[in-house]
């Protein structure tokens, strides 16, 4: 694992390290047995093609999961996720790059309580972002 | 009363605040593999009993996203009306009180807290909003999410 994150190491503006996901087709089955979203939307193209999309749809879930991964490779083990949450905004489908991303946005002591508000993010290929969302993090201290 | 033009009927509305039915959940080894698996996530915090035993959390604990699912309850078994039949997820936030532990039974419990409706590209849109509360085997609340879904 990476080395730990602390409270006093990250500052507003600051960038979270990217984490480049390329979900393909089985990645979406997986993720359907796994959560027990079994909507056909997501792996069968002729029933995505009959809604009118170009193939099948990213389940927004997995891109929650996604982003969750983004924020506790960043934090660490001693780092603890308070809060996150996505909008889902624009439609991925397999095949295509997608780049989870973040950048602090705020941090402050509350309650003894290290805290550090985030916005995130996961982008296609063509920059756009699909998937906006905000996180809040506790980290630890040096104290 | 119901607003003039407004798609949110009274009995929408009744339906506010009712508890849905509850889903209980065992929190195994296999489902939190299965889960890590589906993201790509190798973090051992999720995997390896070892690595997990000598972190703060004391043994293995399940990624972000594991109470974000319909198997483990999020936003089921509520009673919710739309007199649209195209829906979409329109958004998830999750908020978590303690680590789902493995071993935990968990049980979550949703209701609908909030309707709205915004004018779309393809006309009206209804927006509910989910809320659903899981408790551990302590009958401790751990997570609280609230879902969107749009139907159009």
């Amino acid at each position: 694992m990476a080395t730990q994150l602390y409270y006093e190491d990250v500052e507003a503006g600051m960038d979270m390290p990217p984490l480049v996901k390329h979900p393909t087709t089985k990645q979406l089955v997986q993720w359907a047995g796994a959560s027990g979203d079994y909507y056909e939307l997501h792996y069968d193209k002729d029933f995505a093609r009959a809604q009118g999309f170009p193939d099948v749809l990213v389940h927004g879930k997995l891109k929650f999961g996604l982003l969750g991964q983004l924020i506790t490779d960043w934090i660490g083990e001693e780092g603890f996720l308070k809060k996150l949450g996505c909008s889902y905004r624009g439609t991925d489908h397999p095949g295509e790059d997608l780049v989870c991303k973040g950048k602090v946005t705020n941090k402050y002591v509350e309650d003894d309580q290290h805290l550090v508000e985030c916005e995130i993010w996961v982008e296609n290929g063509k920059g756009e972002k699909t998937t906006p969302g905000k996180a809040t993090v506790i980290l630890p201290s040096r104290g | 009363m119901t607003q003039e033009g407004s798609i949110i009927t009274d009995e929408m509305k009744a339906l506010i605040g009712v508890e849905g039915t509850p889903t209980v959940l065992e929190v195994e080894k296999g489902a939190i593999r299965m889960m890590a698996e589906a993201i790509g996530d190798p973090n051992p915090l999720w995997q390896d009993e070892d690595y997990a035993k000598k972190t703060k959390y004391g043994g293995i604990i399940a990624p972000p996203v594991f109470l974000c699912s319909p198997r483990a309850g999020i936003a089921r078994g509520v009673q919710r009306k739309s007199p649209f039949l195209r829906a979409l997820a329109g958004g998830d936030e999750l908020e978590y009180l303690k680590p789902v532990k493995l071993g935990d039974t968990i049980t979550a419990v949703s209701r609908v807290t909030e309707y709205s409706e915004r004018e779309g590209k393809r006309g009206k849109m209804l927006f509910t909003i989910i809320e659903t509360t899981f408790k551990n085997q302590r009958d401790e609340v751990i997570v609280i999410g609230r879902s969107t879904y749009i139907s159009y």
